[in-house]
């Protein structure tokens, strides 16, 4: 049979994922019942949610997960909107498209320690100023970063999520040709703005509208940025159940399994809210669209649009570099804007301590990447070897790991793999790795690859080329520079992971995460700054090899260059 | 028997017909030509003779290419060749590499694989282009090397798939002539499909046309 | 009252600890065994030093007696009992992930009462027979539970204050007057949030303060009103609230963290369960040079914390001759010394070899480090369910 073992990859590929998931929920639902018989939990009870809802600060902690999860997401959103109406097609903007990248490879949490540096009253911003200008010698008693209302937390997650809401819309462009189409509203005497709004955005939207979930359900489930910029008293609903699974009274256990099931019901609730205010907003605006405005030059959404991408942009930019000053820093007090001397004291002390979780995260990453790659190309290549079969609509479950959130399931994970043996070794860490880097990699490489022009593949298989060498020395070669793309997100993604090398790692297996966000606790900013640095680092050289090696590769080439037409 | 053979062929999808009972016997050397409307299924008919035709479509009847049924052989092993409207040289490959990819691995030592592709450039009067990017060469030019490397594959037969519509009317007629002379030469059953009346005045052989909805 | 008390400890103290030689031939075996193994440490990860120091441990066993000691660092022990509950909840009755928990308080005494704890092993370790079990009793009542053998004591905890003498020339002498500087200075004190050990054992201190008899915090929290015996505790913190850093609504996660703001200039005090953490901190560059110590007059708590070995270890061997080791003088040596750690030392160190003994008189003692006389009296950890009540209560009024 010759399209033999691919057809059974989908298949397969879903009962990864699901698999684990869904044992992962019942593990967290039984319990969240009541049922954990290691804690002598036999019998279904109420009583977990009873306690639930008495836990003092569960109110306060819901509606600032609330706050901070849709409000980031919103502003996210609507600057991505505001950029693209401004400054669609012009040398700026692509500029811009190129910085978000290393925005995007920089792990939330090494984002999240770098602007509580540069946040805090403490920080990099009011020592630049102070005293000369403020006056103030002691830190000013401002609340921002853990502030009570997630204002810094708002920021972090914006300035990770908007770079990745960008590249989405970039892409989902390319698909709808969308730049005759503006330019056809422009020659109908539109404005740059309205021509974006009323042509591309209806047609975009539907395309990015996973993405948009994906973004909010994480906003509303954050865990490890939550912990270092976000309110502690109390802090965000994710941070507070995962304090409830790790408190010390083991009966809280039940309490925090019906919490994380609260966490889950919010998230679906969140985005079925979202999606329905996209109904009316699409109803409401069916008579603006045409009504014939024709709109003005577009002034003031760029202003909005362009401050708010340099004050992401600076942010970002400021925290890697503070980052970067307080782990080569010697004495540094208050209000000095740079530290008396330099040291390559901290790096050379933990030199030893970097070894072996950089060594885990780098063999985790790349593992969880071929794996990854693996699938989601064996699952591309039989579908555009069986044709677009029905059925094959149930890939797209594949995203379901992004729209849940994580500590829904993975206390029941951890159980699963604990009964299996598979807990804090290799094969556990490496799978729990892959139900997350496995959604962003097909989302990278779906598109290209479909949109990769099946003749050239007829043809070479008409020159005798057997399919296997067609796929490698054709498509793959041709697609070298979105696979690359796609490695270097999936690399991020699973760098950046917490929650799952925390529960599943058994702490045997530590990333430069899980190391990072421990030693936030201590609040040693030096150290901190080295695992953060280090942190960021390694996404960041992933995405400068996928950019590299094309570029070396096909430098002769001009049908291969960016932008080139195939 | 040598040459391509369609016995009884018909496609359908969704239920409805393209075309039913489709004979036609291209002999060696001979340039036969399908024409017909968009959507009567002429690409259709191309696909299914290379095995490509998407499984949607449902299909019957025999396509024997020198007496040998292909119906059930893969892509790869009907050793049928084929050019499109486009000439979809690799854009990752140089010239000559396009042209080394579809040469058989029987063919040894590398030196003689070397001397292979340059002799086909030669002919196609290219000579020195081998290491050329082909995004550096004009269209007439890359039609040329197109048809050069589905020549280099050894096909049993060659399949036109309007391959000269993009062309402008002089080089029309140019690269028209230099296919089917090499088609010819090489003692190679043609079937060219086009909506063209010049095109298939040019090829000289039998003429189908194809009716919408067969 | 803290007299009273100390003699009703040791009463209970003494009734824990069945007196038995340690076993040679049996404890050769074990070495045996240990030879070889990886024992995984799960010991909280936020502090350098610490870090350091565990870093030397295990050098040394592996030099000794070949076994590769693993430092998990944990962001909070609760996490490691979280893992081997998680493993009793599959059924995983050996094999586990963890062979040494760095323990005590509230987790030790849910890890015994759920049944999670092996042992009794710790009267079978030769170097438990230094102990000083009745000088510092808490060596064998951890927070009141009595350690029957689950844990091994590793080192002794006592709360001091740490404030900038640069800007507070004189420190307070009592918890009245250090609340009572707090209202006059608006912004400049705060503590660690419950419930983080630092942020809860501050809550305690206030506790004893304003009780009427701290006696009955002795006994569990549900044999007494809660709310009538420590109405005073909350109406302090309640009026001092206003003035605290941030007015209180927000609080530091941690000791580090209050040490930071403290570095940073923005409070002018800070808590550690050590008494030479300022010392050390001064000397890694991370507080000022003019940080001082002290305690209040009243006293201030002590405890001792401890190691522990899951009841399914995979290597419990390995995990008892750590845990031997690290009661040993020559690491409680190290231990002790400000350049090491600067963690008090469990042993009875009159009653040691005089070169063993040698070790610890030649220590010296950091800049901002009290004398052991200044570090007087030592106040005994009320009853751990204590500890819940009071971070609950606290969470319900300060952070909802």
């Amino acid at each position: 049979m010759r399209h033999g073992w691919l057809r059974f990859l989908p298949g397969l590929t879903l009962l990864l994922f699901l698999g684990p998931i869904a044992a992962g929920l019942i593990g967290t639902l039984l319990p969240a019942f009541g049922y954990l018989p290691a804690l002598g939990g036999t019998h279904l009870s109420l009583e977990p949610w009873r306690a639930l809802l008495a836990a003092p600060g569960l109110g306060k902690a819901i509606g600032l997960s609330l706050l901070t999860g849709i409000s980031s997401t919103a502003i996210a959103f609507v600057l991505t909107v505001l950029l693209f109406a401004s400054g669609h097609g012009t040398r700026a903007f692509n500029r811009a498209k190129r910085a978000m990248t290393p925005l995007l490879a920089v792990p939330h949490l090494a984002m999240a320690v770098g602007l509580a540096f540069l946040l805090s009253p403490s920080g990099w911003i009011v020592r630049l100023i102070s005293p000369w200008l403020s006056g103030w010698q002691t830190p000013p008693d401002v609340a921002l970063v853990q502030g009570p209302f997630g204002i810094a937390l708002i920021l972090g997650l914006v300035v990770k999520e908007m770079p990745f809401l960008l590249l989405m819309t970039f892409a989902a462009l390319g698909q709808i040709r969308a730049d005759d189409q503006i330019r056809m509203a422009r020659s109908l005497g539109h404005g740059p703005v309205q021509a974006w709004l009323k042509v591309a955005l209806p047609q975009v939207y539907p395309q990015i509208r996973l993405p948009i979930y994906a973004v909010l359900a994480f906003s509303l489930s954050v865990v490890d940025m939550a912990m270092v910029l976000g309110p502690t008293t109390p802090p965000t609903l994710a941070p507070l159940v995962l304090r409830w699974f790790n408190d010390p009274e083991l009966t809280m256990r039940l309490q925090a399994a019906a919490g994380a099931m609260l966490q889950l019901l919010i998230v679906l609730a969140a985005i079925a809210c979202w999606r329905a205010a996209e109904g009316v907003i699409g109803r409401l605006s069916r008579g603006w669209l045409i009504d014939g405005r024709r709109g003005g030059d577009g002034r003031i959404a760029r202003l909005f649009g362009w401050s708010g991408l340099a004050v992401v942009v600076s942010l970002a930019g400021g925290s890697l570099a503070g980052l970067a000053i307080w782990s080569i820093a010697g004495r540094w007090r208050f209000p000095s804007a740079l530290p008396d001397r330099f040291s390559v004291k901290t790096w050379m002390a933990q030199a030893g301590h970097l070894a072996d979780p950089a060594w885990t995260t780098l063999a985790v990453g790349v593992a969880a990447t071929a794996l990854a790659l693996l699938l989601v190309i064996g699952c591309l290549e039989n579908e555009s070897r069986q044709g677009r079969m029905p059925g094959l609509g149930a890939l797209t479950l594949i995203y379901v790991p992004l729209l849940i959130p994580q500590i829904g399931f993975l206390f029941g994970v951890q159980v699963v793999l604990v009964w299996a043996g598979l807990d804090g070794g290799w094969i556990g860490l490496v799978w729990s790795h892959l139900l997350f880097v496995l959604p962003y990699v097909f989302l990278a490489l779906a598109d290209p690859y479909r949109a990769l022009d099946p003749r050239y593949a007829r043809i070479a298989l008409l020159l005798g080329k057997r399919p296997l060498g067609v796929l490698l020395r054709v498509k793959l070669a041709m697609l070298l520079r979105p696979v690359l793309i796609a490695a270097a997100v999936g690399f991020a993604v699973s760098v950046a992971q917490f929650l799952p090398t925390q529960f599943v790692g058994a702490g045997r297996l530590t990333t430069l995460t899980t190391e990072a966000l421990s030693l936030a606790a201590g609040g040693n900013r030096r150290v901190v700054g080295v695992f953060a640095i280090l942190l960021a680092a390694l996404p960041l050289l992933g995405f400068a090899l996928a950019a590299a090696i094309p570029a070396w590769r096909f430098r002769h080439r001009r049908g291969m260059a960016i932008g080139a037409p195939g | 028997m040598s040459g391509l053979e369609l016995e009884q062929v018909s496609i359908a999808i969704d239920g409805k017909t393209l075309f039913r009972e489709l004979d036609l016997t291209v002999a060696p050397g001979e340039v036969a030509t399908i024409m017909g409307p968009s959507g009567s299924g002429k690409s259709s008919l191309l696909s299914l003779i290379c095995g490509t035709l998407e499984p949607a479509f449902e299909r019957g009847g025999i396509v024997r290419l020198n007496g040998r049924d292909i119906g059930r052989l893969p892509p790869e092993r009907r050793r049928v060749g084929i050019l499109f409207q486009d000439d979809l040289l690799f854009p990752h490959l140089s010239v000559g590499e396009n042209l080394l990819f579809a040469l058989p691995a029987d063919v040894r030592p590398r030196a003689e694989r070397r001397r292979r592709a340059e002799t086909a450039l030669a002919e196609a009067g290219l000579e020195g282009f081998a290491d050329r990017d082909p995004a550096s060469l004009s269209g007439g030019q890359r039609a040329r090397v197109a048809l050069m490397r589905t020549l280099l594959s050894a096909p049993h037969c060659l399949l036109l798939d309007e391959p000269f519509g993009k062309l402008d009317h002089d080089l029309r007629a140019k690269v028209r002539r230099f296919v089917f002379d090499h088609a010819c030469d090489a003692g190679l059953p043609t079937l060219l499909v086009t909506h063209e009346a010049a095109d298939a005045d040019a090829a000289g052989g039998p003429v189908i046309t194809l009716h919408d909805g067969g | 009252m803290v007299r009273i008390l100390s003699a009703v400890f040791l009463t209970l103290a003494l009734s824990a600890v069945p007196a038995k030689a340690a076993d040679q031939p049996a404890w050769d075996k074990l070495l045996a065994e240990a030879d070889g193994q990886t024992v995984y440490f799960n010991a909280w990860g936020g502090d350098e030093t610490i870090n350091g120091y565990i870093d030397w441990v295990g050098e040394q066993v592996q030099a000794r007696f070949g076994i590769t000691l693993q430092h998990v660092k944990l962001a909070d022990t609760a996490e490691a009992v979280a893992r081997v509950l998680a493993e009793k909840t599959a059924g995983r009755g050996e094999g586990g992930a963890i062979d040494l928990i760095w323990i005590n308080g509230e987790n030790f005494a849910s890890m015994k009462q759920q049944d999670l704890l092996f042992g009794p092993f710790v009267q079978d370790l030769p170097n438990f027979a230094h102990v000083d079990v009745q000088g510092k009793p808490t060596t064998v009542l951890d927070f009141t539970v009595p350690t029957d053998g689950l844990e091994a004591p590793w080192g002794m905890a006592q709360f001091v204050f740490l404030y900038d003498s640069g800007t507070v020339p004189e420190p307070p002498r009592s918890i009245e007057d250090l609340l009572a500087w707090a209202k006059a200075n608006p912004g400049r004190f705060t503590h660690p949030s419950p419930p983080d050990f630092i942020g809860s054992t501050f809550l305690k201190h206030l506790m004893l303060t304003y009780i009427d008899d701290p006696a009955v915090l002795q006994r569990p929290v549900e044999e007494v009103d809660f709310m009538e015996v420590t109405k005073g505790l909350w109406q302090a913190l309640e009026d001092v609230r206003p003035s605290l850093w941030r007015k209180g609504e927000t609080y530091p996660a941690n000791g580090p963290g209050l040490h930071q703001l403290l570095d940073d200039g923005a409070v002018d005090f800070s808590m550690a369960f050590n008494p030479a953490e300022a010392s050390a901190a001064i000397g890694a560059g991370t507080l000022p040079e003019s940080v001082r110590t002290f305690i209040p007059e009243a006293g201030s708590i002590g405890n001792t914390h401890f190691v522990a070995i899951p009841f399914n270890a995979a290597h419990k061997a390995g995990a008892q001759v750590v845990a031997d080791f690290l009661m040993s003088p020559e690491a409680q040596a190290k231990k002790q010394d400000p350049e090491g750690w600067g963690d008090g030392t469990v042993l009875d160190v009159a009653g040691l070899d005089p070169e063993d003994r040698a070790l610890f008189d030649d220590l010296p003692r950091g800049i901002a480090t009290l004398s052991p006389e200044e570090l007087t009296p030592v106040l005994p950890e009320p009853h751990p369910s204590w500890m819940t009540r009071i971070e609950e209560e606290w969470l319900r009024r300060f952070s909802s």
